[in-house]
């Protein structure tokens, strides 16, 4: 039952997404690469860049891999498996946290989480590269990431979906 | 995105806000927040134009989104919502941030399905995907740089990554190892008297 088995991935990645999207992208490509052959390398990369077309949470992927193990209801499924677990704890966590207030742990919590989230998200470009990063043209990739990276951590302010959307052009001009 | 002169007039009191009010102010956000960022779209939303809350209770809440399971957009959405109108606030706001995009992926999904073999839309995504990564370096180095101090930090954030990114280890059992053993590395009264600020709030 390939509904079944959208629901228990997407809600166990949905648990398991401490520091957001980015942070459980190796763990997403594994199971739906590797355990469930859902997905080629390739069938991620173009999913995750779909994602990046749209506005809104940077995760909506995960309709995209819904949709293309099982169509509408398997977008449907993906889609609420992956955020209703996270979005309940989250619901729950707030109305119990003022009790926390000032309590030393919370902030011991923070300061240790917060270098793994870290982690966690250096983990999740990697996982991008691998899939992004490949091929016969993969040196023109690596240029299109290096630029992008130098104009946003370096440069001012510039707009990230315009960079995303200059990659697309650029790569319909350099990736054919 | 539609009335902001209403909101302007409107007193900073949260119980009145509607359920529609709240989809709508998260469908805008949804609608308009590209490539990440969308904590300044939030903030810019929620405190400087509509007034649901004030800086501090801004923070208050990022904190809980980013501590917890799931994203900051939609763990900010559920717990803004509930503050002002309990489960449904929760609900039209998550269901206002996620609708816009969640219509596009699926939209552009089915097209590439019907498109897979297109070398052009190949080529696209290609390009979207290379310069992804450099976004999320971009990101992610914003991140550890705002957040990141102490040369333990950075031990911690070399383990995770040779974790899950080299020896592969499932991430249940890297946030159950190293997870417990950063908090008890940063338990209270350990490490230095405190430098960081961070530790600051006074006890009650």
């Amino acid at each position: 039952m390939e509904l079944l088995r959208i629901l228990g991935v997407f809600s166990l990645l949905s648990i398991l997404a401490i520091g957001g999207g980015t942070a459980v992208l190796p763990e997403m490509k594994t199971m739906t690469i590797d355990q469930q052959h859902w997905l080629t390398e390739a069938q991620f990369r173009d999913i995750y860049a779909i994602g990046q077309l749209a506005p809104g949470p940077n995760m909506l992927m995960v309709i995209a891999i819904g949709n293309k193990v099982a169509g509408l209801p398997g977008a449907l499924v993906a889609f609420l498996a992956f955020f209703a677990p996270a979005c309940l704890i989250a619901i729950a966590t707030s109305r119990v946290w003022n009790h926390f207030e000032g309590s030393p742990w919370r902030l011991a919590i923070q300061r240790g989480m917060a270098p793994i989230v870290v982690g966690l998200m250096l983990a999740g470009t990697i996982a991008i590269a691998r899939t992004a990063i490949v091929g016969e043209k993969s040196q023109i990739c690596l240029a299109f990431a290096s630029v992008v990276f130098v104009l946003l951590y370096f440069g001012k302010k510039m707009n990230p979906a315009v960079l995303i959307l200059a990659g697309g052009l650029m790569g319909l001009i350099f990736l054919r | 995105m539609s009335e902001p002169a209403r909101a302007e007039t409107r007193p900073p009191v949260a119980a009145r806000v509607g359920v529609l009010e709240i989809f709508l102010t998260f469908l805008a956000i949804g609608a308009t927040s590209f490539g990440g960022g969308v904590v300044a779209y939030l903030r810019n939303s929620l405190v400087t134009k509509k007034k649901w809350l004030d800086d501090e209770g801004f923070l208050a809440a990022l904190e809980i989104s980013q501590a917890l399971p799931g994203l900051n957009a939609t763990n900010m959405s559920v717990i803004v919502g509930d503050r002002l109108r309990g489960i449904p606030g929760a609900v039209a706001g998550f269901i206002g941030i996620t609708l816009p995009g969640a219509i596009i992926v699926f939209v552009l999904a089915l097209c590439y399905a019907s498109n897979s073999g297109n070398a052009a839309v190949n080529a696209v995504l290609k390009g979207v995907g290379a310069a992804s990564v450099g976004l999320l370096l971009a990101v992610t180095l914003q991140i550890g740089h705002k957040q990141l101090e102490h040369y333990l930090d950075m031990i911690l954030v070399a383990v995770t990554l040779v974790l899950v990114s080299f020896v592969h280890v499932p991430l249940l059992y890297v946030l159950l190892t190293v997870g417990p053993i950063a908090v008890l590395l940063y338990r209270p009264r350990s490490l230095k008297p405190d430098t960081s600020g961070l530790d600051k709030k006074p006890l009650d």
